[in-house]
């Protein structure tokens, strides 16, 4: 471990002073601190994976650092002590990670395979007439809610945001517009950090101030909440890319009398387009998984809405909320009849929480989908600015 | 667009006149548009504050303290859930901060250099997840799986106030929303801790090396000073994160409106958002505003610590 630093201590100046040992102790250290605690946790009758784990990290700390203490003396004790903590910091921190991507694969695929009546059906089905315990249904009617919705927020947000992005590069360099665009950028900090919820209650209080029907709920209007939170994204990150954009460049379109917008539309978005397609993917990857806006602005509906401006919609994320409100299902008898269609499903009690498992493993997917993508765009499509 | 094209990508000489007044179409409509969309930032923000400032007035003017009518007092609803908020979030930085700057550490200064970029996008990856999924994930494996941990804090640290009380499962209290959070709130002040630490001046660095520093001396004299203000700032941010976050709490957290101390005992506290969003199918008129005005109160809320956290980067900034 310590010899991947840049700068090697020099070799012993005292020997007494720098016994440095390998890092293969560590692994010594480290099995003596996990039997250490499985015995402990053995004699105490609570062995289990995660204790054992958890004692046997705390023991090893201790264990190294009084080795090293003895071998090293205290000041690469306090080393070694500080590299495993940081080490230990980082590995808590992949714990959440792993879990909740295996247990979102392990339940969710399984349930979207296994979708009765038919295999992959969860994909393809909505949620009309499913009710009770029924094991059936799905969410198409979520997913297109979903990108529905979530292509409105993109076409408000994307020019807006794009546009006041080349104000701040490209206009806001003098005079009034200088200060207008200390004022836009202090703004945008400011919308990157309100909250979702406010977001959502905007939309709301917009609409409701002039409909007459209080209780109006529609695409459009989660569109627009969502694209208050995608907007200061877009700003930030295509500013960023604009920035890049070298001088010389626009200093030699100047040069030939290309006009200063041509110069803008051909010159500095088409070198910065990779970073930009990256910054817009990321963007809508943050709202696409938005929920509470949503929950505020276009309530639930079990069938498909195709419409923005007329009805509930439904969308993945408050899919997975209300199946996950539902909880288990009642089941009274072995089959569920679907009363407006006639069919007949087999009940499970596990039903709810599964389609939740099942929605959750759908959004993830396109969530990570959309930030590989924008991965791959800004990994291979960048212009080699620097040779 | 396409007749301005045509004539500044026509050569001929004679068309100048022509050129220069596409030119001038052009630049003038691009310049519009992009000033435009500048206004439309001050536009929108303007009209966040006034419609929910005018949408939250039908229930301040009901309220206990305007109308003396006692129906219901915006105090004794808000302050609660002011509470909840606070303490939720604190409870998750508390949990956050130090694993966080663990991290970055790791990312910036301990882990190998190939592997480094690698590991700092696996933390981006617990950024994308959405919040529901946090939710759906804490509220039906976590919550099962904190249960003996509670216990054993409760059993021996009980003389804690924090841990005192009688937690029962279901364990949807406030500690659990709070362990969520500081999931949800790590990356954050993970990405902006490495970023400050990353820019520690290189020769700094190496001068403490060669004085026979090891690398935790180095961290220690070095970065970590360096680096205060962005962890401050970041961990700021973070705040305002937890602060707004409505999913992890609403479904974890079992709802209650008390100045308890006791976050393992259940259905004691709730946040703003949370209650916003639980209570939002069902509300209409006064109840409505209600809800609106105290997601007024997290705004203004959230606005105060981000511009804090802001007013924190720029200061430290020009030292860096």
């Amino acid at each position: 471990m310590s010899s991947s630093t840049s700068v090697q201590a020099p070799p012993t100046v005292r020997s007494s002073d720098e016994r440095r040992l390998p890092w293969y102790h560590l692994i010594f250290t480290g099995l003596a601190g996990l039997l250490v605690a499985v015995a402990v946790l053995a004699i105490f009758d609570a062995l289990s994976v995660a204790s054992a784990i958890m004692l046997g990290f705390g023991l090893h700390l201790l264990f190294g650092w009084g080795y090293s203490l003895l071998r090293e003396g205290p000041r690469w004790a306090m080393d070694r002590l500080m590299t495993l903590l940081v080490i230990g910091a980082f590995a808590i921190s992949m714990f959440p990670l792993l879990s909740l991507l295996w247990e979102v694969i392990s339940r969710g695929l399984t349930r979207a395979i296994a979708a009765k009546p038919t295999p992959f059906s969860f994909w393809s089905e909505d949620m009309s007439g499913i009710i009770g315990g029924a094991d059936a249904g799905g969410v198409f009617h979520a997913i297109v809610g979903t990108l529905l919705i979530t292509l409105w927020a993109s076409i408000i947000s994307i020019p807006v945001g794009l546009f006041t992005a080349i104000f701040l590069v490209e206009y806001a360099d003098q005079g009034w517009k200088r200060t207008l665009g200390r004022g836009v950028t202090f703004l945008v900090d400011v919308m990157t950090g309100i909250p979702s919820i406010v977001a959502g209650l905007f939309g709301l209080a917009l609409f409701i101030a002039f409909m007459p029907d209080q209780s109006v709920r529609m695409g459009i209007m989660g569109a627009v909440a969502l694209s208050l939170l995608m907007i200061p994204t877009v700003v930030r990150n295509s500013e960023e890319m604009l920035r890049l954009v070298p001088m010389d460049l626009r200093e030699a379109s100047y040069a030939l009398g290309v006009p200063k917008w041509l110069t803008i539309v051909k010159v500095v978005l088409r070198t910065a387009i990779a970073g930009l397609t990256t910054g817009i993917t990321l963007a809508i990857a943050r709202v696409i998984g938005e929920t509470a806006p949503l929950l505020l602005t276009v309530g639930m509906v079990t069938s498909v809405n195709w419409n923005m401006f007329d009805g509930r919609m439904a969308t993945l994320p408050t899919f997975i909320n209300q199946q996950y409100r539902n909880g288990n299902a009642n089941c009274m008898n072995e089959t569920v009849t679907n009363p407006v269609n006639q069919e007949v499903y087999a009940c499970s009690i596990t039903t709810n929480i599964d389609r939740a498992w099942a929605a959750a493993f759908t959004l993830i997917v396109i969530v990570m989908v959309l930030n590989i993508a924008a991965r791959l765009v800004s990994h291979y499509f960048s212009p080699k600015l620097s040779r | 667009m396409s007749t301005t094209d045509l004539e500044s990508d026509s050569p001929a000489p004679q068309t100048s006149s022509m050129r220069g007044s596409g030119r001038r179409v052009g630049d003038s409509v691009f310049s519009y548009l992009s000033v435009g969309s500048g206004l439309l930032i001050f536009l929108t923000l303007a009209a966040v504050a006034i419609f929910l400032t005018s949408e939250s007035m039908p229930a301040v003017i009901a309220s206990q303290e305007f109308s003396g009518t006692s129906e219901f007092s915006l105090i004794e609803v808000t302050l609660p859930l002011v509470y909840g908020t606070v303490l939720a979030s604190a409870i998750a930085l508390v949990i956050a901060i130090p694993i966080s700057i663990g991290i970055a550490l790791f990312i910036s200064h301990f882990a190998p250099r190939r592997l480094a970029s690698g590991l700092g996008y696996m933390i981006d990856l617990l950024a994308a997840v959405p919040s529901v999924v946090y939710g759906l994930w804490g509220g039906i494996w976590l919550v099962p799986k904190l249960e003996p941990v509670y216990v054993f804090l409760n059993t021996y640290f009980g003389w804690i106030p924090l841990f005192a009380g009688e937690p029962t499962a279901p364990m949807r209290n406030l500690a659990s929303a709070s362990v969520v959070l500081a999931v949800m709130v790590l990356p954050i002040i993970t990405a902006v801790s490495r970023e400050v630490f990353l820019q520690t001046p290189r020769l700094q660095e190496e001068a403490a090396l060669a004085l026979g520093a090891t690398r935790w001396e180095t961290i220690r004299t070095v970065v970590l000073p360096f680096g205060r203000g962005g962890v401050v700032a970041a961990s700021m941010l973070g705040l305002g994160r937890a602060l707004g976050e409505t999913m992890a709490v609403l479904m974890i957290l079992a709802p209650g409106a008390t100045f308890s101390l006791h976050i393992l005992e259940v259905g004691r506290h709730n946040s703003i958002a949370a209650n916003i969003a639980s209570k939002q199918a069902e509300a209409s008129g006064v109840d409505m505003s209600l809800l609106i005005f105290t997601g007024l109160v997290l705004f203004v809320l959230t606005f105060i610590i981000n511009a804090l956290a802001r007013w924190i980067v720029a200061r430290s900034g020009p030292k860096s």
